[in-house]
């Protein structure tokens, strides 16, 4: 079971939460325009990343508030709790240690205002720079997330 | 009725040879759908100069991981079609193989708990009918009938308002499947290599003519992608997506029984299937877990919730302990239907997306795509299925056809 940090309401079982898959996936800017295949992609494609991952989730039995994470596919070590509509905080290099439990996500209670708030595994080695202005080269642009 | 003894495993299985540096077909994926692809290529196509490569053990992946749950009750033409044929294969397959894998046509039951469920269930029942994959309709005292340690009665959260009912269906050892056909592969001149893992593949423009490995380079002029969890990743390094998403999904087994279920019970309502195995441990699984991970393990309260549904189904299983519970990754399409074909990269083929329910397409699996690998071209089965359905917009949807779980 993950234990989650909801920025509003603290750390919670993940039965309280209701996951949105990946993050920052702009809606298309013109709809009109999009081919078959470009529609195919928004629709039907989405990352799959080994790894460290961006994604949504909703505390649906909670605030019912929708905020981002980034989550290690592999080891589900949670490595960033931080609101929608902010960039993606940069992490240091991939957490390639195999930590044990999937439940590390320290508190944080930060609400989603300014920028974006980072909650490190407190026992994982994993350290994570929080910048709000860095970017990883992948991710959509600032705010597109809805 | 008593427990069965597994049948004595044979003297040998296959060689672990060294990878040549070329062959001219290379399958990625030593678990079942890949041994059965190079299997099909070497008896049906005559390509024996060919590598099935793993980057752990044989069926260390999903193959031995599943609930082994064989049906062919799928709604849509596509699906029956491709599934039933699966079915034929695996009634000749121990006998082709010449390996007792203990396939058990013990049948399988699809609860139905609404009246919703029971509406789809009849369409379904009838839309199978018409495609020659033997259905019946079930009512709450014929399910008894079947499966006397059912709970029927009306007083539980979601009561037993009927049954489909498969008779062909059952169920089968999943390693023993994979050393069949692995034995078989080898004994045709196939070379089997484990720990060998692919790390990138060598380009000549578009082309594909090579994969690298943590074994050395191996140059071929065909690759089968067979890597179900981890499809992805492997497209990636090919340059090119798939609409894929890998979750984990969980099963357990409980210490082993006297006899008790005879059948297979599946209820998508509440969320859990079982079947008792041969030895006698009962074997559950249920749904995925919600969130993408390729950790080969899930979150507890999945377990719980199955468990819970378990025990109000089966009011004996009560007493029964859980003994074990692991995880494997699938890889799950929207439309919930496998990807098999041709992709963006030529001469690079893909066979993905069986998410929880490709065990039972196994043999089908492999001899399609072994004939779409040998040939270019789609196999008229599993031409629905190509990758350019997310763009026409021909998806197979098998999510609004309940009995689409295992
Ligand atoms: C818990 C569970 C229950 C299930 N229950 C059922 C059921 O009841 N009925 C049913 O029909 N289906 C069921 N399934 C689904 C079924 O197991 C899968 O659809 C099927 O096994 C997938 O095909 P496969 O056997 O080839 O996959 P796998 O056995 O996963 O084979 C893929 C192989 O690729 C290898 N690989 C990955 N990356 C690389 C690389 N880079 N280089 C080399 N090798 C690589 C992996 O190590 C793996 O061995 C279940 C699955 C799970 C996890
Ligand atoms: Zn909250």
């Amino acid at each position: 079971m993950l234990l989650i940090s909801c920025p509003n309401c603290g750390s919670r079982d993940e039965t309280e939460f209701h996951y949105g898959g990946q993050a920052h996936v702009p809606y298309p800017e013109n709809p009109n325009e999009l081919n078959d295949r470009e529609w195919a992609e928004f629709l039907f494609y989405r990352d799959n990343t080994k790894g460290t991952f961006a994604e949504r989730w909703l505390h649906s039995t909670g605030c019912r508030q929708w905020f981002n994470m980034l989550r290690d596919t592999v080891t589900y070590d949670i490595q960033a709790v931080y609101p929608m509509g902010t960039p993606r905080p940069a992490t240091a290099a991939p957490n390639a240690a195999e930590s044990g439990t999937a439940s590390l996500a320290a508190d944080s209670t930060t609400t989603g205002t300014a920028g974006p708030s980072i909650a490190a595994p407190s026992t994982s080695a994993t350290s994570i720079t929080a910048t709000s202005t860095t970017q990883s080269g992948t991710t959509a642009p600032e705010g597109a997330t809805k | 009725m008593s427990t069965q003894q597994l049948p004595e495993h044979p003297d040998f299985l296959w060689r672990n040879p060294e990878p040549k540096s070329s062959y001219d077909a290379v399958i990625v994926g030593g678990g079942g759908h890949g041994l059965a692809t190079a299997y099909f290529l070497a008896k049906n196509h005559g390509m024996t100069n060919i590598a099935v490569l793993e980057k752990g053990w044989l069926a260390g992946g999903n193959m031995a991981r599943n609930t082994t749950i064989i049906r062919s009750n799928y709604l849509w033409d596509e699906s029956a079609a491709i599934y039933e044929h699966a079915l034929k294969l695996w009634e000749i397959l121990p006998e082709e193989l010449e390996y007792d894998f203990l396939f058990s046509q013990r049948g399988v039951m699809n609860l139905a708990h609404t009246l919703g469920d029971v509406r789809e269930s009849i369409r379904r029942v009838g839309a199978n009918k018409l495609n020659g994959v033997d259905a019946e309709w079930l009512e709450p005292d014929q399910v008894k009938e079947l499966c006397p340690i059912l709970n029927i009665s009306d007083n539980i959260r979601y009561p037993v308002m009927g049954a489909t009912y498969q008779p062909r269906a059952g169920i089968a050892k999943h390693d023993h499947v994979a050393w069949a056909f692995a034995r078989k592969c080898d004994e045709l001149g196939v070379d089997i290599i484990q720990n060998c893992e692919v790390t990138g593949f060598l380009k000549d423009g578009n082309r594909v003519v090579g994969v690298k490995t943590n074994q050395g380079t191996i140059h071929t002029e065909k690759v089968g992608l067979c890597a179900a969890g981890h499809s992805s990743v492997l497209a990636e390094m090919a340059g090119f997506r798939l609409p894929i998403q890998s979750h984990p999904l969980q099963a357990l087994v409980s210490e082993l029984h006297e006899p008790v279920h005879p059948t297979v019970v599946m209820s998508n309502h509440v969320h859990v299937y079982v079947s008792q195995a041969h030895k006698g441990e009962l074997v559950m699984g249920a749904g995925v877990d919600s969130y993408n991970g390729y950790g080969q393990r899930g979150s507890f309260h999945v377990i719980e919730h199955q468990m819970a549904a378990a025990v109000e189904l089966f009011p004996v299983f009560a007493r029964a302990h859980v003994l074990r519970t692991w995880g494997g990754i699938v890889d799950t399409t929207l439309d919930a239907s496998p990807i098999v074909g041709t992709t963006p990269v030529e001469n690079m083929f893909v066979n993905c997306g069986w998410g929880t329910g490709g065990f039972k397409g196994t043999p089908a699996a492999g001899l399609t795509f072994a004939h779409t690998i040998a040939t270019g071209t789609p196999h008229k089965l599993n031409k629905p299925f190509a990758l350019e359905r997310f763009e026409t917009g021909a998806l197979i949807d098998e999510h609004g056809a309940a009995a689409v779980a295992h």
